[in-house]
């Protein structure tokens, strides 16, 4: 029923791109434009229409280069098939997407690669068989080391004691980039790091155990809190205990959810990754591999201002380092996402 | 509080049968917790740290003396949490949209809507027959998910409030905060609805009894009704309260909460069963474990063991729960009297 109806639109879809290819492909020959596809995972989402703000950016910088911005109206892996398909038939060159399930999308994105489309994905990634390459917004090295860089950055020498406000125990990201971290310490020698405690992601436990953090080691100066939660939840309990100014908390947050924290002085500043510059970074990627780069382990594609990329043995990089937000810039980031 | 309590055990200075009254019992634990702790931690026992651990537990022992008027009726609202979420979100969204609405007409709406929640549970058990775990198994889906349609998501945060929205729990009255006054005047209330009300006296009677109380002539179902409103209306409160302390509303606010809810009630000996329990009892429990909540971070207990320590806490309160009952059950409701108990209730 769903194939047939697929398959339906799908006819549909070819007949009408029909009629539009006879007129791209005269203005196509004539102006050797490079049609870039940036699929979101869904319309309407404002981290999605930031990556698009940079795509566009990206693009005017080329300068021969057309955004085509597309996506699902919801995160279904069903309605990307739908837009990818459609993609296909449009003729697009590169197809760069986030996407909504790693596997359902390879066979139809095979299908597009087959067609001489160049696929990549970015932020959320595909499996290896159905992209060329995979943009990721950091790397967990990355990740660890801007968190030590923030805490040291919210001490007046760089020096002094820390704690971190992780989720849960068992939370695989966050233990990550706390290894990271700690493996990071040694180059920040003013870092003492004194205690880990587990919010949960929970902002009730997460402010409890921030206030038992405070108590049982007077002396922090820096929370570091790598979760969306718990830097919330951990700048409301600093508030509260009237220690703004004494400590400070960092991290990693959303500009929206952290604006009244940096108001407050509860947080310096805290990093995430910065949407614009991954749309502008997988445009670029896109690019690289349209104007006949070669995707392959080892190799260094350049993403414009962002510097180049170096992919790994699964054909993946890191843009750069998580986007640092503080009192100049979170207002306007505080609207996008 | 002593109206509130269960039938007195004979007076005399049995230091057996003083332990035996859960009220002291827990008394007697939540000190020795607290030396316990303070062994490893000092500075916990100092005043203005156990008004923190109080201003803290606020929430909980609110909602802990909701859940103990549905729990005397031999029923449970696992919904109460889900109604933290949804008039918390409710009145967060209020107020970040439309700046000039006042405090006062805020908090009407939380203890409103949280009333309307209630009632939609006590209404289907009531008028529907449907066991109450069940009703409330499923409006807890229904009140996230409503939370979640009405925020599409989104978190609301502290930015957006207006400072009074944030600022007037957190001011002191007496040098205590509002939001401990609130669970001061909340345990007032209680202790009156509990023992000096028509309408608590006959939740233990339902609760207790169900058979006797239908002979007394109490309507069974619009008790257990009112319980649930009861229980509605504080968590309504209490999902303004918990929004204005944490500065943040989104979906997933008080995730799990009505498992601490309904473990404060059992700690403070309010019988899953029905029919027992008291006002002191709920109180201390949420009280014990509210300090456990937060003891345990300052102990630097790891975050496993805290966990495991929680349940073994509860499970021993259960199990003294289950003897208590056993003394009580075995004597007066043997002889014929339990068996026909249960089509009596179906009626």
């Amino acid at each position: 029923m769903t194939r047939l109806r697929t398959l339906a639109l799908s006819a549909a879809l070819a007949g009408t791109t029909a009629l539009a290819g006879a007129f791209a492909g005269a203005s196509a020959a004539r102006a050797a434009e490079v049609k870039i596809a940036l699929v979101a995972k869904s319309l309407g989402n404002g981290f999605f229409e930031a990556a698009d703000k940079g795509a566009e950016e990206a693009a005017k910088q080329i300068g021969d280069v057309k955004i085509v911005y597309t996506g699902p109206t919801t995160t279904t892996a069903e309605g990307q098939i739908e837009v990818v398909n459609s993609l296909i038939s449009q003729k697009v060159d590169a197809i760069a997407i986030s996407a909504n399930d790693k596997d359902a999308l390879v066979p139809v994105l095979k299908r597009a690669m087959a067609r001489g489309i160049k696929v990549v994905s970015w932020d959320s990634a595909v499996s290896s068989e159905g992209r060329m390459a995979h943009l990721n917004p950091s790397s967990n090295a990355l990740i660890g080391n801007m968190l030590d860089k923030l805490a040291a950055d919210a001490l007046p020498d760089g020096k002094g004691k820390i704690a971190i406000l992780s989720a849960t125990a068992t939370s695989t990201n966050q233990n990550t980039w706390i290894a990271e971290m700690k493996k990071g310490l040694p180059k920040y020698p003013g870092l003492d790091l004194v205690a880990t405690v587990y919010g949960d992601d929970l902002s009730d436990k997460s402010y409890r155990e921030t206030q038992g953090l405070l108590q049982t080691h007077p002396d922090v100066k820096v929370i570091v809190a790598p979760t969306s939660v718990g830097i919330v939840a951990a700048a409301q309990a600093v508030k509260d205990a009237g220690k703004v100014g004494q400590v400070f908390v960092t991290g990693l947050g959303l500009p929206s959810e952290m604006a009244g924290a940096v108001h407050s002085g509860a947080t310096k500043s805290f990093a995430i990754w910065n949407p614009i510059d991954l749309g502008y970074s997988a445009t670029y990627l896109a690019y690289d591999l349209v104007k006949g780069e070669k995707a392959a382990p080892g190799a260094e594609l350049s993403l414009g201002r962002m510097g180049k990329v170096k992919l790994d043995d699964g054909d993946e990089g890191a843009m750069a380092d998580p986007f640092v937000y503080d009192s100049s810039n979170v207002d306007k980031f505080a609207k996008v996402f | 509080m002593s109206a509130a309590s269960p039938p007195r055990a004979p007076d005399g200075v049995d230091l057996r049968a003083f332990l035996a009254r859960r009220e002291m019992l827990l008394v007697v634990a939540l000190a020795a917790l607290l030396a316990v702790v303070a062994t490893r931690f000092p500075s916990f026992v100092t005043p203005r740290s156990l008004g923190g651990v109080f201003n803290d537990t606020s929430i909980l022992i609110v909602m802990a003396l909701g859940q103990a008027a549905v729990i005397l009726t031999r029923s449970v609202d696992l919904s109460v949490a889900a109604n933290v979420a949804l008039t918390g979100m409710t009145v967060a969204l209020i107020d970040a949209h439309h700046p000039g609405v006042p405090l006062a007409l805020l908090v009407a709406t939380a203890l409103g809507l949280g009333l309307l929640l209630g009632a939609v549970n006590g209404a289907l058990v009531w008028l529907l027959g449907i066991p109450p775990i069940v009703v409330t198994l499923g409006t807890l889906t229904i009140y996230r998910g409503l939370a979640f349609v009405l925020s599409g998501g989104a978190w609301i945060n502290s930015f957006q409030f207006t400072p009074a929205f944030l600022s007037v729990p957190r001011a002191e009255v007496i040098g205590v905060p509002v939001l401990s006054w609130t669970a001061v005047a909340a345990v007032a209330l209680a202790v009156v609805v509990f023992g000096r009300t028509g309408v608590g006296r006959s939740w233990y009677a339902v609760g207790g009894n169900p058979t006797a109380a239908v002979y007394a002539g109490i309507d069974a179902g619009r008790a257990r009704f009112l319980a649930f409103c009861f229980s509605g209306l504080l968590s309504g409160l209490c999902g303004y309260l918990w929004v204005a302390r944490y500065a943040v509303a989104y979906v997933d606010v008080a995730s799990g909460f009505e498992l601490d809810v309904i473990a404060a009630c059992v700690i403070g000996g309010v019988s899953i069963a029905g029919g027992i329990g008291s006002v002191g009892g709920a109180v201390l429990g949420a009280l014990f474990l509210g300090t456990i909540k937060n003891a345990l971070p300052v102990v630097n207990v790891s975050p496993f063991a805290q966990m495991a320590i929680s349940g073994a806490i509860i499970i021993a309160a259960v199990a003294l729960n289950t003897r208590a009952e056993r003394r009580r059950g075995r004597i007066i409701l043997r002889p014929g009297a339990s068996r026909p108990a249960p089509a009596a209730v179906a009626e």
